[in-house]
Parts: structure tokens; C-alpha cells; sequence
């Protein structure tokens, strides 16, 4: 038994809602927004070792230029492309627009799809590809 | 309590001082306009930054020396690390109920985002002013 006393009615457990994509989108904004929190670190270590001198920059750039680092990096990319699109669409929902639940649905999707594509667009044209031309920030010879 | 005395004290006279210490919108207002800032930001500072990085350790002095990708560099990290302490503020005060923890986590935010702004702007500053 769990330890609850308020006998006050309470809403639903999130488990008990069926998933639709606004609901979807929503929370994926939330974890993206935190993805995103914790990916500036990376973005700012960096900056601060640029500054600090290539005894800090080069183990870093060999700790990002790692399959793991690769992976990381790709989905703060994913984040990054998601939250930035999403974003755009609550700016136009704050603004009264795009409301109605069966548009919001498929401007939701839309997001969704769209910052997929848009995050491997990005490494495709960065020539970021893995396994194609991984990042090389040593500068040396791939 | 004893039966309420008929008064002549309007209800506005009763709630006023008593509400939003006068910056009710100011949190909403803040993260959309530090979002609108980022739609510009964002792009310009990851494509120049990505350039950036394939030029190794010179290419990334380079890039953060110039004046122009500094004041970037600076805007685009300001305004990012303003709107995440608003949104991470957000998700406390939603999942955290015990107030202490609470208190804790809420400081613990801004000081992270400061001690972040720090680091970045004296990165910028030594490499672009040096």
C-alpha cells in the first residue's frame, strides 16, 4: 500500500492517458530542453579549452572525436534541431495560431520528422557522417 | 473565529499587496524572447562553429579570435544559458514538491548557469582580447 492519505480525488497517472503526438511533442520538448542543458556543457568545455591551450583541447577533441563522443554529440544535434523547430511551433501556438487539435497533431509530427531530418541533414552536409568522414577536430589527416 | 464583521473594506482592498510581487508574466515573457533571439542565434553560431572545428585547434582560435563570432559566441551562450535556467526552473518547480529540495535545486540552476557564463566568457575574452 502506499503511503497517500489525502483523500482528495486525484487525476489520472500519466500511464493511463493514451500517447497522441501533441502529448508526444510536448514531453519531447521537455527531455530535449534538458538534453540540451546538458549539451552546452560540452559546447562551453570546449570554448574553455580553446582558450586554456592544446593540452586540454587535444584530449577533448579525441574524447568527441570517440564513437561515444560521435553518438553524444549526434543526439545533442537531434535535440538541438528538435527543440529549436518545437520551439517555433509554440511561438506561433502563443501567438493564438495553429490551436486546433487535429493541426496541432500534424504540426507536431511535423517537428518531429522535420528535426530527424534536419539533424542528419546537418552532419551530411558537415561531412560528419559516421563511418563516412568522422569529425576530426586533431586538424590531422583522416 | 467569530462571525465575520460587515465592513466596508472593498475585495480589492484586501488583496492588494497580497499577489504576484508584480512580475507575473515576467518568467513567460523572458523565455520567449531569450527563444526568439535563439531562432537567429542558433543556426548562425553551430554552422559557423561547425566550420570551425574541422580546421583542428588553430581553426577553433581562429574562430573565436574573430570579433564578429566573439560577440556571436557570447549572445548566442548568453541567451541559451538565460532561457535553460527559466525552462530548467520550470521542471523543478513541476517534479520537485519537497520544499527544500526544491530551494536547493532552484539555487543550484542559477549557479550552474552562472558559473558556465563565466567559463564562456572568459574563454571569448582571453582569446579574442589576447
Amino acid at each position: 500500500m502506499s503511503s497517500w492519505t489525502d483523500k482528495r480525488p486525484m487525476s489520472p497517472h500519466v500511464q493511463v492517458w493514451k500517447w497522441h503526438l501533441t502529448m508526444a511533442s510536448s514531453i519531447l520538448h521537455r527531455v530535449t530542453g534538458v538534453g540540451n542543458y546538458v549539451g552546452i556543457v560540452l559546447v562551453i568545455a570546449w570554448l574553455f579549452a580553446t582558450a586554456v591551450g592544446p593540452d586540454l583541447y587535444e584530449p577533448l577533441a579525441g574524447l568527441i572525436g570517440s564513437i561515444w563522443g560521435q553518438l553524444i554529440l549526434f543526439g545533442f544535434t537531434l535535440s538541438v534541431c528538435y527543440h529549436l523547430l518545437n520551439g517555433l511551433r509554440h511561438l506561433v501556438m502563443d501567438a493564438g495560431a495553429g490551436l486546433n487539435p487535429k493541426f496541432a497533431g500534424f504540426t507536431a509530427g511535423l517537428a518531429i520528422v522535420l528535426a530527424a531530418a534536419l539533424a542528419v541533414a546537418i552532419w551530411y552536409l558537415a561531412g560528419l557522417v559516421p563511418g563516412v568522414d568522422p569529425i576530426n577536430m586533431t586538424g590531422a589527416a583522416s | 473565529m467569530s462571525k465575520p464583521q460587515p465592513t466596508m473594506r472593498t475585495a480589492l482592498g484586501k488583496v492588494r499587496g497580497l499577489g504576484s510581487a508584480k512580475h507575473g508574466a515576467g518568467h513567460f515573457i523572458a523565455q520567449r524572447v531569450t527563444a526568439i533571439a535563439l531562432v537567429v542565434l542558433v543556426p548562425l553560431f553551430l554552422i559557423t562553429l561547425i566550420n570551425a572545428v574541422r580546421s583542428g585547434y588553430d581553426g577553433a582560435l581562429a574562430y573565436v579570435a574573430d570579433p564578429f563570432n566573439a560577440v556571436l559566441i557570447l549572445l548566442a551562450i548568453g541567451a541559451a544559458l538565460y532561457h535553460m535556467r527559466l525552462g530548467m526552473q520550470v521542471v523543478v518547480e513541476d517534479y520537485i514538491a519537497k520544499h527544500g529540495t526544491k530551494a536547493v535545486l532552484l539555487i543550484l540552476n542559477t549557479f550552474i548557469c552562472v558559473v558556465l557564463f563565466a567559463a564562456a566568457a572568459y574563454a571569448v575574452l582571453k582569446v579574442a582580447i589576447a
